[in-house]
C-alpha cells in the first residue's frame, strides 16, 4: 500500500525509539518548532566546538511518527558537521521532499521520508525537527 | 426495523458518499467538521445560479426581486427552524465564528467594562473562546472558565448559580455540544439560570443545530448561532439569532453597502432590523442553499436525527472501547454521535494517515480546543462524528481499521 512508503521501517523504528533524544544544558543553542495544526512540537539542541562546528545534538519533543523519525534521523546525520553543511543538508533534504527531480544526494538514511512527496499534507510534520535546527544553530549564547 | 433505519432512506442523498478513496468505500466521519450535501441542496443552489441571481434589495428588474424574495423567504425559513418569533431576529452570517464575534464585538462593547465578567466554560472552541479574550482585552472585563472535570469531560453545572448569584457575570456563552469530547449541555436549564440573574446567554449550536431540535423560545437564550455547512448547508452562510430587544440596541459590526438608509459624506444611519448587521453582497446563494437543507432535515425529522446519533455515538464508544490501549473522552452515556480518541501511544495525525488508507475520513488534531487538551494532558486525539447517513457496519470497519493499526504501529 502507498502508506508503507510513507511509514518505512526505518521511520517506524526511529519514532518509537528517537536517537539523540534528550536535552543539552546551555550554552547549547536552542530551537523550537510548533505546528499549529496538531499542537505537535520539537525542540533541537546543538551545541558547537569549535564554533561553528556541530560537537553535540540532541533533541525532545511530543510529535507524530513522521516528525519524530526526520528529526532522529537528523540528529544522526549532523554531529561533526559544519554549520554550513547542516544548513545544506537541511535545504537538500527540503527540495528531495518538494521537488520532483531533486538530487538525493548525501541524504542517507533521510531518503526513506522520500515516502512525504506522496502526502504533502505531512511535509509540515517533515520538516519541523529542521526548522527547529535552524534557530538552534542561530541561538547559540555566548 | 432494522439497522440504519435513517441511512438506509436517505444515504442515497448524498452523491459524494457514493465512491472509493484509495480502492475503499467511503466511509466519511468527519461531519463535526462538515456535514456533506444532499441532492436536493447542490441541485437548488444550482438552479439559483441558472435562473434567479442577482443583488438583492437594491435591484428593481425581476432577477433581483426573485433574489431577494429567495433571501428573505431562507431568513423566515431559518426562524421557523429555531422556533423564532420573526425573521427579523435572523441574521445571515459566514458561519458560527462570525456570529459570535459579532456578538462579542457589537453587544460587547456596549455593554461589557471593568468589573463584569464574561463567564465561558473550559470545553469552549477557540471560536467561542478567542472572541471573548479580545472582548475583555478592549473592554476591561475579566474572562473566567467554568472548569472541566476528568476525563468524563462534564462541567459541574450546580457550580453555575453560585456564581450567577454572587459575581458580576454580564455573559454566559456556552456549546450546547462539544466538538471534542461529545457531551450534551442542559441549555435550558442554563438558560433558565442565567435569566433569573439577569445575565446574557449565547448559545454555540454549530454542533447541534443540524443534530437536534431546537427551540429559541423553549431554551430562553439571547444568542444561539450555528453553521450551514454542518447541517447539510453550503459553506459560508451561518446565522445569529438575537433576542431582538437585545438587537434592537446594538451598533452594527462592519458597515458599508446594503446596511445603511441615509448616508452623507460626514455621515450615515443604519437600516432597522437583521440588514444593520448584514453589511455587503450577502451569500445569497448560501442562503438559499441553507433553506433548502432545513426543508429537508425537517423531513427527516430533527428528532429522529437526534435519536440516530446517539445510538451511532453509543455503539462507536462500546465498540471502541475493547481496543487496548484506547483512551475516549467525553461522557459515557448520554452522548452526541462523536468520539474523540487516543489510541495507545498512535499520534492522532499518523491514525488518521493509516484510517485514510483504508477510505476512511477523520479528523486528527486539537479540534481547535487547545486549552482543553493542554487540561487533559492530549496533544492531539482522533475523532470519527457522525451523521445520519452513517451505518453500524461504518463502525465496525473503523474498529478492524484501528485494530490493524495498532498491528501496524507496533504499539
Amino acid at each position: 500500500m502507498e502508506i508503507d512508503e510513507l511509514y518505512q521501517t526505518i521511520i517506524l523504528d526511529h519514532s518509537k525509539r528517537p536517537r539523540n533524544f534528550g536535552e543539552l544544558p546551555p550554552p547549547a543553542g536552542k530551537g523550537e518548532g510548533y505546528n499549529p495544526s496538531c499542537g505537535d512540537e520539537v525542540v533541537v539542541f546543538v551545541s558547537q566546538a569549535p564554533p561553528g562546528t556541530i560537537e553535540h545534538i540532541r533533541f525532545t519533543g511530543q510529535a507524530c511518527a513522521i516528525c519524530m523519525a526526520s528529526t532522529s534521523l537528523m540528529t544522526t546525520q549532523l554531529k561533526g558537521k559544519t554549520v554550513d553543511d547542516a544548513l545544506r543538508l537541511k535545504q537538500t533534504f527540503v527540495d528531495f521532499l518538494t521537488q520532483d527531480a531533486a538530487p538525493a544526494a548525501g541524504l542517507g538514511n533521510l531518503q526513506a521520508l522520500g515516502g512525504v512527496r506522496k502526502f504533502p499534507q505531512r511535509l509540515k510534520c517533515a520538516t519541523l525537527g529542521w526548522h527547529a535546527l535552524e534557530g538552534a544553530l542561530k541561538n547559540v549564547s555566548a | 426495523m432494522g439497522p440504519d433505519p435513517l441511512a438506509a432512506h436517505y444515504r442515497e442523498d448524498f452523491p459524494i458518499l457514493n465512491q472509493k478513496v484509495g480502492g475503499f468505500p467511503l466511509i466519511y466521519l468527519d461531519n463535526a467538521a462538515s456535514t456533506q450535501h444532499p441532492n436536493c441542496v447542490i441541485d437548488e443552489v444550482a438552479r439559483y445560479y441558472r435562473e434567479d441571481h442577482a443583488n438583492v434589495h437594491r435591484g428593481i428588474h425581476a432577477l433581483s426581486s426573485r433574489a431577494t424574495k429567495l433571501y428573505e423567504n431562507a431568513r423566515a425559513r431559518v426562524a421557523r427552524f429555531l422556533g423564532a418569533a420573526s425573521a427579523e431576529s435572523i441574521i445571515f452570517t459566514r458561519g458560527t465564528t462570525e456570529g459570535i464575534n459579532l456578538v462579542a464585538s457589537s453587544w460587547g462593547a456596549a455593554h461589557l467594562g471593568p468589573g463584569d465578567i464574561i463567564l465561558i466554560t473550559e470545553m469552549e472552541h477557540h471560536a467561542n473562546l478567542i472572541p471573548w479574550q479580545i472582548a475583555a482585552r478592549r473592554t476591561g472585563a475579566s474572562l473566567q472558565y467554568l472548569p472541566v472535570t476528568g476525563d468524563e469531560g462534564t462541567i459541574d453545572w450546580s457550580l453555575l448559580e453560585r456564581r450567577l448569584q454572587t459575581d458580576r457575570i454580564q455573559l454566559l456563552a456556552f456549546t450546547h455540544i462539544s466538538n471534542s469530547l461529545g457531551c450534551i449541555n442542559p441549555v435550558q436549564e442554563i438558560c433558565a439560570a442565567a435569566r433569573r440573574h439577569g445575565t446574557v446567554t449565547l448559545v454555540d449550536a454549530a454542533q447541534s443545530a443540524g443534530h437536534a431540535p431546537i427551540d429559541v423560545r423553549e431554551l430562553d437564550c439571547d444568542f444561539l448561532v450555528f453553521s450551514g455547512h454542518k447541517c447539510c448547508g453550503p459553506t459560508g452562510i451561518g446565522v445569529l439569532y438575537g433576542n431582538p430587544t437585545l438587537l434592537a440596541d446594538m451598533q452594527p459590526y462592519q458597515f458599508g453597502g446594503e446596511m445603511i438608509s441615509r448616508v452623507t459624506y460626514e455621515s450615515a444611519d443604519w437600516k432597522p432590523g437583521p440588514h444593520r448587521f448584514e453589511a455587503g453582497t450577502p451569500h445569497i446563494a448560501g442562503a438559499v442553499g441553507l433553506s433548502v437543507a432545513l426543508d429537508y432535515l425537517d423531513t427527516i425529522g430533527r428528532t429522529a436525527i437526534q435519536a440516530n446519533d446517539h445510538h451511532l455515538g453509543q455503539l462507536a464508544y462500546e465498540t471502541l472501547s475493547s481496543l487496548p490501549g484506547i483512551r475516549i473522552l467525553g461522557p459515557k452515556t448520554e452522548r452526541a454521535g462523536l468520539v474523540s480518541f487516543q489510541l495507545g501511544t498512535i499520534h492522532a495525525h499518523d491514525l488518521v494517515a493509516y484510517a485514510d488508507q483504508f477510505g476512511i475520513a477523520m479528523r486528527g488534531g486539537h479540534h481547535c480546543n487547545q486549552p482543553l487538551m493542554r487540561k487533559l494532558g492530549l496533544q492531539a486525539t482522533a475523532r470519527a462524528s457522525f451523521y445520519f447517513y452513517n451505518t453500524e457496519r461504518e463502525i465496525d470497519r473503523l474498529a478492524e481499521v484501528l485494530r490493524a493499526a495498532i498491528q501496524y504501529f507496533g504499539v
